[in-house]
C-alpha cells in the first residue's frame, strides 16, 4: 500500500504539528513579542514577563494581549483562584499544586505545559512570582492538602457502583446521561468571570484540566473546580450521603468512559473488507462495535478569515468498512446540542459577545445546525500531492461530502476554496447519509457506491489510499461558514478482500503439522509398545 | 493610590506619640490608633444606654413587571407553585415598601465586641433561595439547606473571603462561614440558572433585610452618629447620616425608583470597623 511509505509516524507528526500550531500560533506570537530577561539570574518576574505575560498579563489580572481569543480565559492571578487543588474547595493551592500545572499545562486548553521549554529552578520562581499577584497567599497560613488515600483497585462491581452513584448525585445535570456535556444544565453553566462553560465531556479523559487518571478524577471530585460550575463532593462524604469508596467507585466509572490515554492520530484509515455480507446501512448497526475507531483531532479554522477560536467539536472517531460494491463511512463524535436546540440559543450569543472577532464576516449567534463534511480529492491525485485542506483550490478542487442536521441533501459536492462549494447536481447525488444524535453524540453514516455514474465523483478503488480530511460544525455554538473546526489530510485505504490462497495455505499447513504429529504419536506408541511388551505380559 | 494602611497607622502612631499621647479621652482614637499590631481594646454594648434606627424602604413609581422564571426542567418545582414562579429581584409590596434591602451601619461603631450569633439558615426551597438576601456577621454559621431534595450547587463567589462550591444532591444541610465582612456576597446554583441570592458579612449584628412593607430595623445601638446605608441589587446603595441617642428609636427612609436601574451595585466593599481614620476604607484597597 503505497500510503504506508510515508510512515505513520509522519501522519501523526503532521496532525500534532497542525494540531498545537494552529491552537498556539496567535498566542506565542503574542508571547514571543514580549521582552527577553535581562540577567541570567533566575528572576520569577523576568520569567513571567517572557514567557507568561502575553496570555496572563503583565499584571496577572489575565488580561494579556492574547487574552480575547480564548475561552477559557487564561486566569486571573490576582483573585486567588485556582482549579487545580490538593486542597478543599475555597483553599488557596500548594507550591506543588502550582508547579504541576505549570509542569503539565491544562489539557483542553490554551494553558501549554512548560517542563520542556523552563529549567527547574524557573518553575520554581514562577510559582513563587504568582502567589505575588494575590494578596491571598500573604495573609493566609499554609494550604493543608487533604487527605487522599491510594486509589483502590477497579473491579466491575465497582463500575456498576460508580454508575449508580453518578445518578444519585446527578453528575447527569452537568454531564449528560453519558457524560458528554449534554446535561439540562450544560446550556446555562457560567463561570464566575460570567464567560460560557462547557460541563467537561467525560469520554475525553485525556482532555481533563488536571489530569485524566483515577486519582486525578478522584482529586476533582474531592476539590471540585474553583471558579467553575463543578463543585467539590466532599461533603457528601462527611454528611454520609455517599461513602468514600462511594467516590472512587464513581472516580473508576468516570475514568472508564474514555480510552486509557490519548488516543494516537493514525495516517491511515482502515476500509476493512466486510466478509460477513453488504455494509450497514444504519449507524446503529451493531456491525459497528466490531469495526476499528481512528481518532482524528479537530481544531478551529485559523487561517482564512473568519478565523474561530472556540472550536465545539476536538475530535472525530471514524470508521469505514466495504464489501466491494458499498463502501460506508461512520464518523461519531460529541456534541453536546442536537442543533438548531432553542434552549442553546443564548449560548452561541454569549460566546460571540465574550470572544474577540476581528474578522469581518463573524455572524452573531447559533449558526443554522450541525454539520460535516469530509473532502476527498476530485480528481486522482499522485504520491503525497492533495489539494489544499480547505476544501481545496482553483487549481486542485475537493470532493465534498456534507451531511447537515437541518436539512437533507444534498451531499455531494466540488469546491474550489473554502465555502466555494457547487452541489452536484440534484439526479447526480450518489451518497446516502444517516444520523443518530443521542446522550451528545452524533453518529453520522455516508455511503457510496465504490463506482459511480456521476462524471465528477471519483471512483474509490480497493487497494489504494485516497486523501480524506474533515470538517465540522456546532451551529449552537455559533458556528457556520469558515468558522468550525477542521483536521489535515489523512488516507482512506480500502482493504483487498483477503485472496482464497491466504485461507487455503494455514489451512494446509494445519492439517499437514497435524498429520505429521499423528504420525509421530503413532510411531512413539508403537515404540513403547515394543519395549513394554515383555512387562506388559507379565 | 494611597499608603498602605499599615503605613498610615504607623503615621497616626507616630503623632499620638509625639503629641505626649496625653488626654484625650476619646473612646475611639485610642483603640483605634493602638490597632497597628495588638488587638483593640474592645467592651461589649450596654443595653441600659443603647437605642434603636428603624425605618421602610419604598419604591416609587411603578415598579417593573415580575420577572417569570421557567422552571419545567424541574418539575419537582414546578410543581410548587400555582402560579408562575418570578426572580426575587424586585419585590414590591402591596403599600409600595421594596423587599429585599440589605440595610446595615456602615460607619460609627468601634470598640465593641459582639457575640456570634446562632446558626442563621439560608433555605433552598421551589428552587430559590430563603432568604434571597441574607445578613452574616463574621465567623456565623451559615447553614445551607437542600429542602428541595434535587440537586443543587451552592457556588459563593466572595472577593474578600475565600469562595466555596459545593454540592447538595439530597435533603440536607452543610455549614459555612465567612470569616472576613463583605457587603455582598453573590451565590449561585449552577444547575438551575435562575437560583441567585446575596449575604452580606458584617463584623457586628447592626445588619436587617426588608420586608415586603420595606420595613427594617437596626436594635440595640450604642448612642452616637452612623451612617446607614441601603443596598439593593438592582438599584445600588443609598447612605444616610443618623443619631441614636438612649432609649430614643431613630427613623429614617430610603426612597427607590427605577431610573436608579443603571447605578453601580457594589459587591464586595468591606470595610475596617477600627479604622474609624479611614472610613469606608476596604481590606482589600490594592484593587482599583
Ligand atoms: C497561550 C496562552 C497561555 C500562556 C502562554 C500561559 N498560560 Fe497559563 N493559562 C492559560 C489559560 C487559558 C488558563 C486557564 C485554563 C482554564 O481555565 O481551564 C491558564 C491557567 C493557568 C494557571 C491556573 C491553574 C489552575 O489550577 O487554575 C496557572 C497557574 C498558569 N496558567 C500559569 C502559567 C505560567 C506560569 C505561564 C508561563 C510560564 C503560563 N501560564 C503561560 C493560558 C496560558
Ligand atoms: C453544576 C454542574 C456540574 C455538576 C453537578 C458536575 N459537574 Fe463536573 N464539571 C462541570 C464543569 C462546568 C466542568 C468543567 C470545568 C472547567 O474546566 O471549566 C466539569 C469538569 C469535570 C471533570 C473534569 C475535571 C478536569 O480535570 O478538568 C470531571 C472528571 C467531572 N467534572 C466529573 C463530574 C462528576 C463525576 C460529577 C458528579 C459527582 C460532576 N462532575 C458534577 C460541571 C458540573
Amino acid at each position: 500500500m503505497d500510503a504506508r511509505t510515508a510512515g505513520p509516524g509522519a501522519g501523526t507528526r503532521r496532525a500534532a504539528a497542525l494540531a498545537a500550531g494552529l491552537l498556539c500560533a496567535a498566542a506565542l506570537a503574542l508571547v514571543a513579542l514580549a521582552p527577553t530577561p535581562a540577567g541570567a539570574q533566575v528572576e520569577g518576574a523576568a520569567v513571567y514577563d517572557r514567557w507568561c505575560a502575553g496570555c496572563h498579563g503583565v499584571d496577572g489580572d489575565g488580561q494579556g494581549p492574547a487574552a480575547g481569543r480564548m475561552l477559557p480565559r487564561p486566569r486571573d492571578f490576582t483573585v486567588g483562584l485556582y482549579q487545580i487543588r490538593s486542597t478543599g474547595t475555597g483553599e488557596l493551592p500548594t507550591d506543588e499544586d502550582i508547579l504541576r500545572v505549570i509542569d503539565e499545562g491544562m489539557p483542553g486548553t490554551a494553558m501549554p505545559g512548560w517542563s520542556e521549554v523552563l529549567t527547574r529552578a524557573e518553575r520554581n520562581a514562577l510559582v513563587e512570582y504568582l502567589k505575588t499577584f494575590s494578596r491571598f497567599f500573604a495573609s493566609s497560613p499554609e494550604p493543608e492538602p487533604l487527605d487522599f488515600p491510594r486509589a483502590p483497585g477497579s473491579s466491575e462491581e465497582k463500575l456498576v457502583r460508580g454508575r449508580e452513584v453518578f445518578e444519585l448525585i446527578e453528575c447527569n445535570r452537568c454531564h449528560g446521561p453519558a457524560g458528554r456535556g449534554d446535561g439540562t444544565s450544560s446550556p446555562t453553566l457560567e463561570n464566575d468571570e460570567g464567560h460560557p462553560t462547557v460541563a467537561a465531556d467525560l469520554t475525553e479523559g485525556w482532555m481533563f484540566n488536571g489530569g485524566g487518571t483515577v486519582e486525578d478524577i478522584y482529586r476533582r471530585l474531592r476539590t471540585g473546580l474553583d471558579g467553575t460550575p463543578m463543585p467539590s463532593f466532599s461533603d457528601l462524604v462527611d454528611a454520609e450521603v455517599i461513602s468514600s469508596e462511594d467516590l472512587w467507585s464513581l472516580a473508576h466509572y468516570v475514568r472508564s468512559l474514555s480510552p486509557g490515554e490519548r488516543p494516537p492520530v493514525r495516517e491511515v484509515v482502515t476500509a476493512r473488507f466486510a466478509e460477513e455480507g453488504p455494509v450497514p446501512t444504519t449507524p446503529d448497526d451493531d456491525a459497528w462495535d466490531e469495526v476499528e475507531r481512528y481518532w482524528v483531532p479537530m481544531v478551529g479554522q485559523i487561517l482564512l478569515p473568519p478565523r474561530w477560536f472556540n472550536p465545539r467539536v476536538d475530535g472525530l472517531w471514524v470508521q469505514a468498512l466495504h464489501d466491494g460494491q458499498e463502501l460506508a463511512v461512520l464518523v461519531t463524535w460529541s456534541d453536546p446540542s442536537r442543533s438548531p436546540d432553542p434552549a442553546w440559543d443564548e449560548w452561541a450569543t454569549k460566546v460571540m459577545e465574550v470572544m474577540d472577532h476581528p474578522d469581518a464576516g463573524s455572524t452573531a449567534g447559533a449558526g443554522p445546525g450541525d454539520r460535516l463534511t469530509v473532502q476527498f480529492p476530485a480528481t486522482a491525485t499522485e504520491g503525497m500531492e492533495r489539494p489544499f485542506f480547505l476544501q481545496g483550490d482553483a487549481r486542485r478542487p475537493a470532493y465534498l461530502w456534507t451531511w447537515r442536521s437541518w436539512q437533507a441533501g444534498p451531499v455531494e459536492a466540488e469546491a474550489r476554496g473554502l465555502g466555494a462549494e457547487q452541489p452536484q447536481p440534484a439526479d447526480g447525488q450518489d451518497v446516502t447519509t444517516a444520523a443518530v444524535w443521542e446522550a451528545g453524540q452524533w453518529r453520522v453514516l455516508f455511503s457510496r457506491s465504490l463506482t459511480t455514474e456521476g462524471e465528477d465523483d471519483p471512483p474509490f478503488a480497493v487497494g489504494t489510499a485516497i486523501p480524506m480530511a474533515f470538517q465540522a460544525w456546532d451551529g449552537d455554538n455559533g458556528e457556520q461558514g469558515a468558522q468550525g473546526s477542521v483536521s489535515t489530510w489523512y488516507f482512506l485505504s480500502l482493504q483487498q478482500p483477503t485472496p482464497m490462497a491466504a485461507y487455503v495455505a494455514p489451512v494446509v499447513a494445519l492439517a499437514l503439522a497435524f498429520g505429521l504429529l499423528l504420525l509421530m504419536v503413532r510411531r512413539a506408541q508403537r515404540r513403547e509398545e515394543g519395549a513394554q511388551a515383555p512387562a506388559s505380559r507379565v | 493610590m494611597f499608603a498602605k494602611p499599615t503605613t498610615g497607622l504607623a503615621l497616626l502612631l507616630a503623632t499620638f506619640l509625639a503629641a505626649g499621647c496625653g488626654g484625650g479621652g476619646d473612646a475611639g482614637g485610642g483603640p483605634g490608633a493602638a490597632a497597628g499590631d495588638d488587638e483593640p481594646m474592645t467592651s461589649s454594648v450596654d443595653a441600659s444606654t443603647a437605642g434603636n434606627v428603624s425605618g421602610t424602604v419604598s419604591f416609587t413609581g411603578t415598579p417593573p413587571a415580575p420577572e417569570p422564571i421557567d422552571m419545567t426542567e424541574e418539575q419537582v418545582c414546578a410543581e410548587q407553585y400555582s402560579s408562575r414562579p418570578t426572580t426575587q429581584t424586585v419585590v414590591v409590596g402591596d403599600g409600595g415598601g421594596l423587599a429585599n434591602v440589605f440595610v446595615h451601619v456602615r460607619e460609627g461603631l468601634s470598640g465593641h465586641t459582639f457575640p456570634t450569633p446562632s446558626a442563621a439558615v439560608l433555605d433552598q426551597e421551589g428552587c430559590r433561595y430563603h432568604p434571597h438576601v441574607l445578613g452574616l456577621q463574621t465567623g456565623q454559621t451559615m447553614t445551607i439547606r437542600n429542602s428541595d431534595g434535587v440537586l443543587h450547587n451552592i457556588n459563593a463567589s466572595p472577593s474578600e473571603n475565600r469562595p466555596f462550591n459545593v454540592s447538595q444532591p439530597v435533603e440536607m444541610d452543610t455549614e459555612r462561614s465567612f470569616p472576613v465582612e463583605e457587603v455582598m456576597i453573590p451565590l449561585r446554583c449552577d444547575v438551575h440558572g435562575w437560583m441567585a441570592a446575596y449575604v452580606g458579612v458584617l463584623p457586628h449584628p447592626y445588619h436587617s433585610v426588608t420586608a415586603t412593607d420595606g420595613s427594617f430595623s437596626l436594635e440595640t445601638l450604642p448612642p452616637g452618629d452612623y451612617v446607614v446605608e441601603a443596598w439593593h441589587e438592582r438599584y445600588g446603595v443609598q447612605t444616610q447620616n443618623v443619631t441614636v441617642t438612649t432609649g430614643g428609636t431613630a427613623e429614617i427612609t430610603f426612597e427607590f425608583n427605577e431610573a436608579m436601574a443603571g447605578n453601580p451595585v457594589p459587591l464586595a466593599e468591606p470595610w475596617v470597623l477600627t479604622h474609624q481614620g479611614e472610613p469606608g476604607h476596604a481590606v482589600g484597597a490594592d484593587r482599583p
